[in-house]
């Protein structure tokens, strides 16, 4: 006995009739294995159903990653506009390690939907194999009698048995993944809930913006400043233009100012 | 003889090539006994190729047995030697 597919042949096989010698009536064991079938069958269906579930998990965990990703690099651009390298800095290379993440996970989301994709073929080509057992299983217990239906079943029953043990091992490996993966998915979950993926501290405080805040709250408050200056000296020559019945009126003109003078 | 692949189904070859997929696959198990995985890989990869390309998938409905199993290809050298050391890891 030489090589990988001999042997895998033959434990598949040796496994097959094991399963037939258990029971007395050969017809109870289509019975027993039509069951059989239509467990795995459920099992299969759940399996895809997880690893659908943990996919779209993922995706929605990439989406929070990109905008963080993307709100990083406009703290930066903003940090720069207001002369501040250092906060510009320190907001990129955080955008960096997200990226980092980001790749990462995709690469996950590529390996599940694989997983999914093989799974529901498996869940295609078990369904086909089961209907077809099932319409045997009723011919020879319907034809035969428990004597003469023994190779019969053995026939059917070994191929069945082949794709329920490879069907079973996928599903298997399958529910390895998606567990490692959901472990994982929680990890990033409590990255993102803490709001700073490499902000040791776990404060939920994003400091770069409240930094950010604060410069460009002073900014704005010169600005609204210069901006109420502005329209003060320019308000009461306005209100002149009108009362003179100047043609041309500023666009800008507060327009309470100028019921105002009318009265008057 | 039909030969299937672990995670995608059947498939029926000419009983002609099976010289040519014995010969790759006694190089397989050797590579899996003396733990050389890049050969394995590579080794697996020829065999699927061969198979794919020599066979035709059998319809879902078959419910013919195998003379032939060989892993898929994602499996790696001691998730087969497992499966061939243990027959406990087939879940059934």
């Amino acid at each position: 006995m030489s090589g990988v597919m001999k042997r895998m042949g033959m434990i598949f096989r040796a496994k097959a009739n094991k399963a037939l010698d258990r029971a007395e009536d050969p017809r109870e064991t289509l019975d027993y294995s039509y069951q059989k079938q239509l467990e795995l069958l459920q099992k299969v269906r759940r399996g895809v159903a997880d690893v659908a579930t943990s996919r779209k998990r993922l995706e929605l965990q990439l989406n929070q990653l990109q905008s963080q990703s993307s709100k990083l690099e406009d703290q930066g651009r903003k940090a720069l506009s207001l002369g501040r390298e250092d906060l510009a800095r320190e907001a990129l290379s955080r955008r960096a390690s997200l990226q980092q993440q980001v790749t990462d996970l995709e690469t996950q989301h590529q390996t599940l939907q694989g997983e999914e994709e093989k799974l529901t073929l498996a869940a295609q080509r078990l369904q086909a194999k089961v209907d077809a057992f099932r319409t045997k299983k009723e011919t020879i217990k319907a034809t035969y009698t428990a004597a003469q239906a023994q190779t019969r079943i053995a026939e059917s029953f070994s191929g069945i048995s082949e794709e329920m043990s490879d069907v079973g091992l996928a599903i298997q490996r399958a529910e390895d993944k998606t567990a490692q993966l959901q472990a994982r998915a929680g990890a990033i979950d409590e990255l993102l809930a803490s709001g700073a993926l490499d902000d040791q501290s776990g404060l939920a405080k994003d400091d770069i913006q409240t930094e950010l805040d604060r410069l460009s709250g002073g900014t704005d408050v010169e600005l609204e400043l210069q901006r109420m200056k502005a329209e003060l000296m320019g308000g009461g020559s306005a209100g002149k233009q009108a009362i003179e019945g100047g043609a041309t009126t500023p666009q800008d003109q507060a327009p309470q100012q100028s019921p105002r003078f009318d009265k008057q | 003889m039909i030969v299937r692949i672990m995670g995608e189904g059947q498939v029926k070859l000419a009983d002609s090539h099976f010289t040519e997929l014995n010969k790759l696959d006694d190089e397989l198990l050797e590579q899996m006994e003396s733990g050389d995985e890049q050969g394995f890989r590579q080794t697996l990869g020829a065999l699927l190729d061969a198979v794919r390309r020599l066979g035709t998938p059998l319809p879902d409905d078959a419910l013919e047995p195998s003379e032939l199993i060989l892993p898929g290809p994602d499996a790696s050298l001691d998730e087969v030697r497992d499966m061939l050391s243990d027959d406990g890891l087939i879940p059934g």
